[in-house]
């Protein structure tokens, strides 16, 4: 076995203060604040337009910041030119260079840097050897599948040592399949260096399946920061509810006061409040599809809200069962697992929706 | 059942053509062979035979070899070429560099003014550029007055270099431009983030990748070059090629064998080229827009660069536009020699063009739309035989109609000679001396390029919209009439422009062809008012006519395909 060559640096942190920026009139990036944890993997999740393609290019210094610094380890690095930052990024199109082989891309960056012949061969070797592709170092670029060119601009990147690794919708340019395969594949390899990785997606299961923490944006403002599970169970505010999985969300307003405190939504059905609970001005009322359930009885009263309601649609999703179910003139949706043999809900009957207040959450926009 | 089923698609594949598609197909192999195939073939087979009689012998190659003026013509004629690509890059490449690669004022301005030299026949230009850098014009004059000394822009092959590197410079500017223009941003990241910048980055990743771009537009130039007549005729350069076999032809006759050995010679020379750049940019297609991402950052310049890019800019563009400016006072000017600028002006040159010599414009016209009108129905059909249909041996056509790029003008007018003269109508006159044969040459050499912008408009229509015509009941034959050809008008216009603007300046076949001064283009006019001292005032005029027919072509073509591509939602 050869000794195997180490590409790893210690890991490092990624400070974003303050950091706006406009183009022209568009404020593209809106009082940024993030702290990146040595070794982290980190996703800036948001839909097209959200501002997170931005951030990330003006951390590898495509972008220049109105104001705000960046840090990476400590280090103020806003005011560095691209080729000085020592953060290796892998594009979308991964950006392969077609007038050279998959070798002499990789080995790119080294040169840049006058780095030793030897050295050069040893780290191109094992960055290769890290994504599996040795034997292909001779290829152009235009010989390889999508996913190995995706692999050959990951190594390209790690074979310059980087402090830190940015992956822009790296994914994107691969089948379903693939996608999942390489997103572990990443993982794992961030895993081993121990690098810090700032991940750039619009799909949120690809954030939630490989990243430690995420941050959601929205508009060019970072909605919220948290473990992707923290992000589910408790988001910060209606779009974070809405964009990570289905919530239900109801409009209304408050009623009552005191221990009879009680939200009321369209139509009059009325959600207890609980004593304690902090209702934001203009909240609405949300709660996940699988947080609900559908029974064809009173029940026993075990503090579940027990609410009457008319099946008004019905949808197989494999695992699950979601049914629309209507209260008064809002209809919600309410996920029952599917097991075989057991009886559904015919549409236009009647049922009792259940649904424990702990789960019943109020935000706003 | 089954056994039916089976049967019909297989029949439906070995007849997968109408009778009409094949008919055309037919119709258009004939037309092709009868005016471009065979008499490239007469003049290949001349060459190689004896004079008089059909044995195949190399004397005729032997004695081109043994002549020492041919191989000085054959030398003259690649230093020419190669010297022209040389002056070309030089002019070209500041242009596109900094139109493309920094925030530059006027980038559209100067894109569009180093398109210029295009719309002007080159031998146009070598008059006017003979006045402002001749031994006794403008710049020289100066020069002497100022500093005691002349310098020999004009003098001999220098002369030929000088025009054809301004004229055609363009080619290099465009393909250039357009390759750097295409240069997927993230490629130039992608080496940022690698820690390269400045002059490294350029020469490593993005020269190489312009490369092809660069190298389609030189190669083009030299072929351009290589196979031009006019332009040395008119400076008095006859140690080239291209003159050289004109003037054996015409000089010596059609019979003598030393023509069409240098034409081969000619053909020879072009097909390599052509072929090299082919070879050199086999697999290195690098189109590396598709997915998504601008074009190069542009760069803000420093005050210094500025001045420097600016300065270098405004040079490279008077030197283009000097030819122009020339004309121009030439056409206006009364008497105009061994002074920097003409002594008196007049119109009295625009009144003898529109007067006695409005017939080489008449003539024109007529000639030009005829060609752009053969080349776009031979474009159309080819294009849509090629693309559309499964007819077997599709695509010689489409190779047919492309060799013509490969053959020089003179070359295809000296085979048209020899070819036709001996074909006589009923009452006794060559067909190679009536003026539809003018037009036939020119609708060939200009073919390749109306056949590549019918291709671009029928690649642009999906499939599906023929398939809905042919699915509600149209024939294949009435999908073409309502749904292809109104969708692809845009761009069949565009051919039509292109040929028409091309043919119109067109010399190089037209000078074996034009029997008489009553059938004689615009450019043949040009040609003979500019071999006489006297000529050169009403020549300026004719020329300046020319040129503003050509731009206005040009401009037209621009605008329909703007338009089309607008109605049709495609944008960009």
């Amino acid at each position: 076995m050869n000794a195997p060559v180490s590409l790893t640096t210690p890991a490092v942190s990624v400070d974003i203060a303050g950091v706006n920026l406009s183009y022209g009139t568009n404020h593209v990036l809106k009082d940024v604040n993030l702290a990146i944890e040595p070794g982290e993997f980190f996703a800036f999740l948001g839909p097209s337009g959200c501002g997170k393609t931005t951030l990330l290019r003006l951390i590898a210094g495509f972008n220049q910041a109105d104001t705000g610094h960046v840090r990476i380890g400590g280090k103020d690095i806003t005011d560095l030119p691209p080729w000085k930052r020592d953060v290796g990024m892998v594009f979308q199109s991964y950006a392969l260079w077609p007038h050279m082989t998959v070798r002499r891309n990789v080995a790119f960056g080294l040169e840049e840097r006058g780095v030793k012949r030897a050295e050069i061969e040893r780290r191109v070797e094992a960055a290769l050897g890290l994504v599996g592709l040795g034997h292909l170092a001779e290829r152009r670029p235009s010989q390889l599948s999508g996913g190995q060119q995706q692999r050959v601009a990951v190594a390209r990147t790690v074979a310059i040592e980087p402090k830190v690794l940015l992956l822009d919708e790296p994914l994107s340019n691969l089948d379903a399949k693939m996608r999942v395969q390489v997103r572990r594949e990443l993982r794992d390899l961030q895993q081993r260096l121990g690098l810090t990785t700032i991940f750039v997606t619009h799909d949120q299961e690809e954030a939630n399946s490989i990243c430690d923490r995420i941050a959601v944006m929205n508009d060019g403002v970072v909605q919220q920061v948290g473990t992707p599970m923290e992000l589910y169970e408790r988001p910060a505010n209606l779009f974070v509810a809405g964009f990570l999985g289905t919530a239900n969300i109801l409009k209304g307003r408050v009623v009552g006061s005191g221990a009879d405190r009680s939200f009321e939504i369209d139509g009059g059905t009325r959600f207890p409040i609980a004593e304690g609970d902090r209702i934001p001005e203009g909240a609405a009322l949300v709660f996940r599809p699988q947080h609900a359930s559908l029974t064809d009885q009173a029940g026993p009263g075990d503090g579940a809200l027990s609410l009457p309601c008319v099946i008004a649609n019905r949808e197989f999703l494999g695992a699950s069962i979601r049914y629309g179910a209507r209260i008064g003139a809002t209809e919600v949706a309410v996920d029952m697992p599917f097991q075989s043999g057991r009886e559904l809900f015919e549409i236009g009957s009647e049922a009792r929706l259940r649904l424990s207040p702990r789960s019943l959450h109020w935000l706003s926009a | 059942m089954t056994a039916i089923s089976t049967a019909t698609p297989s029949r439906a594949r070995r007849f997968a053509a109408t009778p009409g598609q094949i008919a055309l197909a037919l119709a258009i192999a004939a037309f092709l062979l009868m005016f471009l195939v065979l008499p490239v073939a007469t003049v290949i087979y001349v060459a190689f035979t004896e004079k008089g009689t059909s044995t195949f012998t190399l004397v005729n190659f032997y004695d081109f070899f043994r002549t020492e003026l041919f191989m000085r013509s054959l030398w003259n004629s690649f230093y020419v070429s190669a010297m022209s690509v040389v002056w070309a890059s030089v002019f070209a490449l500041p242009l596109a560099y900094l139109t493309t690669r920094f925030v530059f004022r006027g980038a559209a301005l100067v894109q569009t003014l180093g398109f210029l030299p295009l719309i002007m026949p080159p031998f146009v230009g070598a008059v006017a550029m003979q006045l402002f850098f001749g031994r006794n014009g403008s710049v020289n004059l100066l020069l002497d007055d100022w500093f005691g000394f002349k310098i020999d822009f004009m003098e001999g092959l220098n002369g030929v270099i000088f025009v054809q590197s301004i004229h055609y410079f363009p080619f290099i500017l465009i393909n250039l431009s357009a390759a750097l223009r295409n240069i997927d941003r993230a490629m130039e990241e992608a080496a940022q983030n690698l820690g390269s910048s400045g002059f490294r980055l350029f020469r490593r990743i993005v020269f190489p990748l312009a490369m092809p771009g660069y190298l389609a537009g030189a190669s083009l130039v030299f072929v351009k070059v290589f196979d031009d007549l006019a332009t040395p005729l008119l400076l008095n350069v006859k140690d080239m090629l291209a003159p050289q076999a004109y003037l054996r032809v015409t000089s010596i006759g059609i019979a003598d064998p030393m023509g069409y050995v240098i034409s081969v010679v000619l053909i020879v020379a072009s097909v390599a080229a052509m072929w090299l750049s082919a070879r050199a940019l086999k697999g290195r297609d690098y189109a590396t827009t598709q997915r998504g991402g601008g074009g190069l950052a542009r760069r803000v310049m420093t005050p210094w660069e500025a001045v420097l890019g600016y300065g270098v800019v405004i040079l490279i563009l008077a030197l283009v536009l000097a030819p122009h400016l020339g004309l121009l006072l030439l056409s206006f000017a009364t008497i105009w020699s061994f002074s920097p600028l003409p002594d008196a002006y007049t119109l009295a040159h625009y009144g003898r063009v529109f007067g006695e010599s409005s017939v080489y414009i008449k003539n024109t016209l007529i000639y030009a739309s005829l060609a752009g009108g053969i080349d776009i129905v031979l474009g159309v059909a080819i294009a849509y035989l090629v693309l559309r249909t499964k007819l077997i041996g599709r695509e010689w056509l489409d190779w047919m109609a492309s060799a013509a790029l490969a053959i020089p003008g003179v070359v295809l007018g000296i085979g048209y000679l020899r070819t036709f003269y001996g074909v006589t109508l009923p009452d006794g006159t060559p067909l190679a001396s009536l003026w539809i044969t003018i037009v036939l040459a020119l609708a060939i050499r200009r073919l390749p390029y109306a056949l590549r912008a019918c291709y671009a408009a029928l690649q642009q229509i999906s499939v599906s919209l023929e398939e809905a015509a042919e699915n509600l009941g149209a024939t294949k034959s009435r999908t073409v009439r309502r749904i292809v050809v109104p969708l692809m008008a845009g761009g069949i216009l565009a051919g039509f422009v292109t040929s028409f603007s091309t043919a119109a300046v067109e010399l190089s076949a037209t000078l074996m062809l034009v029997q008489s001064n009553s059938d004689a283009p615009l450019a043949y006019g040009l040609y003979v008012f500019m071999q006489s001292a006297a000529g050169r005032g009403p020549g300026a005029a004719l020329g300046v006519v020319a040129v503003i027919l050509v731009a206005a072509c040009t401009f037209l073509s621009h605008l329909i395909i703007e338009r089309s591509q607008k109605a049709k939602g495609l944008g960009h």
